[in-house]
């Protein structure tokens, strides 16, 4: 293989993108050097099986990823900003609209709230770390070295270029002989590793480890979201890991389960990719009904209206959202039964969303609204989603459906589903919790100015999209003429890129601003929320809990503060907790070695990687690690430091 | 800006999907237009309630100190929002399930006319038109007779592609195991765009076709020109032809078929079928595609409704 075969040569772009990372790279190396933290580094963080750093790694590379998607969004909108642009050329455009799709959802929407339930479902439920801490690291490095792989395959290689969604026979080494799409293959595999991990460590974590008293009907909607996801998870996980073995199996070693000859079938790569890829749409979107259903109940200052419709329309959900997969490919000529049937079930997912749609209303009815930067987002949540869902239930009716099929319109509705349902989530969890985690709370002021900025330019950005198609336009279209007057619509769409543009970069000077000048929060409870997380100090110390609290009822935190009774009456005693290990992060290390070697069928050297993988599977699995104990001094230390004199 | 929308949609005709020239396209364009009504009533409920509840509620200094009401739910409300979403998809699974059924069949009121069939076959970025009983072939255009029914045959000698001809049909896949069929009726002369709506790789955006509706008389006219007057379609030159990326238009005075037929109908894969075992679509045209020769009949598509 030639130096110009490895790396992506011959686009300024992409020079421009390695010399950055170069550079980038050699300042962070210089900076950790210099500033003696390699040290620091290694013991707090690369080897850490705390909750809540590992949620705040995953929330890291969430934001990272999302301005990695995000700048794809841009350079997409900017060639399709007006007619024949020579912006981008076709194979360009199709790698980045490809890596968009599977980084924003996969790389950026999962782990954000991945990392949100890290840190919080354990203090929800009163729980002193998950159920499988080092599973836990293993699970967040999985997913490290997945994102990583798939990073890197724009310099090294080139990226993916048939859609996210690598349809057969296109994704097949026939019609894509690049590498691109085995790094969609391993990269995506290593990583639903640790997806599959975390959704059992999760379930469990919640059916054994909550605090006495808390019963299932006890629990925060969010902990009960993440519940159900998990489940989702650990049914829809396996069926897009045996997918993406069986496409490793037809690109790199020759097998015929996808491809055009000797029997493969195109379709059943369409069928087993979107019997994971719905279910995975309530993955990141269950999640994000659990985080507003907290924000808007704290700051209505009321609790959650119908808790428990709340909680079986979840449940309808989940099971409803295994039963509309074939809804992605209606014009397939399955029939009209078949399409009917699936528009039903479709269409039937409007009814638990409406039910919770109005539970929101009704916990506003009554309350006292206070307008936070987190309570923003969740209310502009309920009318832009409700745009999402009504336009899904044009969408799910097949003959309709025929009109909208990979038009613009599809990909205006799923922005509009996705990006309230699941990104305006994670965005308002990241502003409700952020005090917990760092012990003070983002600036309003630069808070509020990026949501409006992000409110408003994502219907400028999206709204244009279902004009588009109703004309006709295509999406991963990547160029089109004057006479077909998509033009205009096209450049109002790139405006408001840009102005979301803006509004994450005010997101994130705000990081920036309020660590230096924001005001220290003592209380642990700046909003004077409802649940158990609120009952720690922030930043919540090591153990989380003190004493483990006593559960009886819903919102315990909120009644214990309005009754002026402790949560606990018990002492201080002595805590357990599990010791750190590097062993995951080496284990990830390996994993991306082996996935890369594989991505260019360099065999000798993804067979050493492989038996590393087994070899330190075997050391953990032999491993003997008691953990340690924090004496009950330290923690009556720690506590009154944190609280100041309040214990 | 919902009411505009409305008004938008239904006085705007540069909204090729909303401007209709045939029956099928019709249906569609109906059912699209009473589900956008059916959700603007779902959203002007939501959107009443929920301003309601930010501008009543909302903290002020008037209301300082006021302490919520604890509120578990209300059986009844909470049966309400449930029953009237039921009834509004039950009614749209109604519409749904009968504008499909009669989309997929030939048009109402034209039953009775024999169809003309038309095999449109994809490869890389074009499109052939293959005209069985006239033994002719296009590409990258078709001609249609008004009034008639049109039976397009759908199939792929590569990815999968989407036909679509907004004004007359919604799309259909083309794939390369399996026929797809459209029935559609153009009712005005006139030329319409056409093109493949399924993302294909790199010549995706440029893979369009013109659609052009003539009266009989014209339509009869223009097969006999291309008779007379255009060339045979040679199997050395099909292949050639396929294995090119893009080309313009071309006609010619016979069709692949002959020497390269369409997979079978609602069988999913074995494209040879009983009577093709040397001369499937995927076995000449270059080295890649071995075709399983004998169909192994996976009648996976059997209750398809065929």
């Amino acid at each position: 293989m030639k130096w110009d075969e490895f790396f992506v040569t011959g686009d300024p772009l992409i020079y421009g993108a390695m010399v950055s990372i170069v550079l980038v790279s050699l300042a962070i190396l210089f900076g950790l050097t210099y500033y003696k933290k390699w040290g620091y580094l290694w013991r707090e963080w690369l080897t850490t099986v705390d909750h809540k750093k590992i949620g705040v790694m995953y929330i890291i590379c969430a934001l990272l990823m999302l301005f990695r998607g995000g700048v794809d969004a841009l350079l997409m909108r900017a060639q399709t900003a007006a007619p024949e642009m020579k912006f981008l050329d076709a194979q360009h455009y199709n790698e980045i609209f490809t890596t968009h799709g599977v980084i924003m959802i996969l790389f950026m929407a999962m782990p954000f709230i991945f990392g949100l339930m890290n840190v919080i479902v354990p203090l929800q439920i009163g729980a002193r770390d998950v159920a499988f801490p080092k599973l836990n690291a293993i699970s967040f490095w999985l997913f490290f070295a997945g994102a990583m792989l798939f990073n890197i395959s724009f310099i090294i290689g080139g990226s993916p270029d048939a859609g996210w969604s690598a349809y057969f026979p296109l994704a097949s080494i026939e019609f894509s002989p690049t590498v691109g799409n085995n790094y969609y293959s391993l990269s995506l595999q290593i990583s639903g590793i640790g997806t599959l991990l975390t959704g059992v460590n999760f379930i469990v974590t919640i059916l054994k480890m909550r605090a006495p008293g808390m019963t299932l009907m006890r629990m925060p909607m969010f902990t009960w979201s993440v519940l159900i996801t998990c489940l989702i998870i650990i049914f829809a996980f396996p069926v897009l890991t045996i997918a993406l073995l069986l496409m490793m199996f037809d690109r790199l070693f020759g097998s015929q389960f996808f491809t055009m000859a000797n029997g493969g079938m195109d379709m059943l790569w369409a069928n087993l990719f979107w019997v994971w890829g719905h279910p995975e749409v309530y993955i990141v979107i269950l999640p994000a009904f659990g985080i507003f259903s907290e924000i808007i109940s704290t700051f209505a200052r009321k609790n959650l209206y119908g808790y428990t419709s709340m909680v079986m329309s979840m449940v309808v959900i989940s099971a409803l959202s295994f039963l509309v997969w074939a809804h992605h490919f209606y014009t397939m000529g399955q029939g009209a039964m078949v399409n009917g049937f699936f528009s039903i079930t479709t269409m039937a997912i409007a009814v638990p969303t409406g039910v919770k749609i109005f539970n929101w209303l009704f916990t506003l009815h009554k309350g006292r609204i206070s307008f936070t930067t987190p309570m923003l987002y969740s209310l502009a949540f309920i009318p832009i989603f409700t745009i999402g869902g009504v336009t899904g239930v044009m969408l799910a009716m097949a003959s309709a459906d025929y009109q909208y099929h990979n038009t613009m319109f599809l990909v205006a509705h799923f922005h509009y589903v996705l990006i309230p349902g699941a990104v305006f989530a994670v965005i308002a969890g990241f502003h409700y919790w952020f005090p917990k985690v760092f012990g003070f709370r983002l600036n309003e002021r630069l808070g509020k100015m990026a949501f409006w900025f992000i409110a408003i330019s994502f219907n400028v950005t999206f709204f244009p999209m279902f004009f588009l198609g109703l004309q006709g336009m295509t999406r991963r279209t990547y160029t089109y003429s004057e006479e077909t007057g998509f033009g205009p619509l096209n450049l109002l769409s790139m405006i408001g890129a840009i102005g979301l543009a803006i509004g994450f970069i005010l997101l994130v000077y705000n990081i920036y601003w309020s660590t230096r000048y924001q005001p220290r929060d003592k209380t642990g409870d700046p909003w004077d929320a409802r649940a158990l997380e609120w009952s720690t100090p922030s930043p919540v110390p090591v153990y989380n809990f003190a004493v483990t609290p006593k559960v009886k009822g819903r919102d315990a935190f909120w009644f214990a503060k309005k009754n002026n009774e402790p949560l606990s009456d018990e002492k201080i005693t002595k805590i357990h907790m599990p010791s750190n290990t590097g062993k995951p992060f080496v284990l990830g290390v390996a994993f991306f070695f082996l996935g890369f070697f594989l991505v260019f069928s360099w065999w000798t050297p993804s067979i050493i990687a492989g038996i590393a993988v087994l070899i330190i599977l075997a050391t953990m699995s032999f491993e003997r690690d008691h953990g340690y104990y924090i004496p009950a001094e330290e923690i009556v230390q720690t506590e009154q430091k944190l609280r100041g004199d309040t214990v | 800006m919902f009411l505009s929308v409305v008004l938008l949609l239904s006085g705007c005709s540069s909204l090729t999907v909303l401007d209709p020239k045939g029956p099928a396209a019709r249906t569609l364009s109906d059912t699209i237009i009473f589900s956008i009504l059916m959700m603007i009533g779902v959203l002007v409920v939501v959107y009443v309630l929920y301003i309601y509840m930010l501008t009543k509620y909302r903290a002020r200094k008037s209301n300082e100190g006021y302490e919520p009401p604890h509120e578990e739910g209300n059986i009844w409300l909470e049966i309400t929002w449930t029953a009237i979403p039921i009834i509004i998809v039950a009614i749209l699974s109604v519409v749904t399930v009968k504008t499909t059924v009669a989309v997929e069949n030939v048009p109402e009121g034209y039953e009775s006319q024999k169809p003309l069939v038309i095999y449109a076959s994809s490869s890389n970025w074009k499109w052939h038109f293959s005209y069985p009983e006239e033994g002719i072939e296009t590409v990258n255009y078709v001609n249609i007779p008004t009034h008639r029914p049109i039976e397009f045959r759908l199939y792929s000698f590569g990815t999968i592609t989407s036909f679509w001809i907004p004004q007359l049909h919604g799309q259909k896949y083309a794939m390369s195991d399996m026929i797809t069929k459209l029935n559609m009726v153009a009712e005005e002369p006139g030329s319409m765009m056409g093109r493949n709506a399924n993302f294909n790789g790199e010549g995706f955006a440029h893979m369009e076709f013109e659609a052009l509706a003539m009266s009989a008389p014209e339509y009869e006219k223009w097969v006999d020109d291309v008779k007379a007057t255009a060339p045979e379609l040679t199997e050395d030159e099909f292949n050639k032809l396929l294995n090119t990326a893009h080309v313009g238009r071309m006609t010619f005075s016979s069709t692949h078929l002959e020497f390269s037929p369409p997979p079978e109908e609602g069988h999913h894969h074995g494209s040879g079928g009983d009577h093709s075992s040397d001369e499937s679509p995927d076995t000449e045209h270059d080295g890649h595609h071995g075709q399983d020769e004998h169909d192994n009949h996976d009648e996976q598509d059997s209750h398809d409704g065929h």
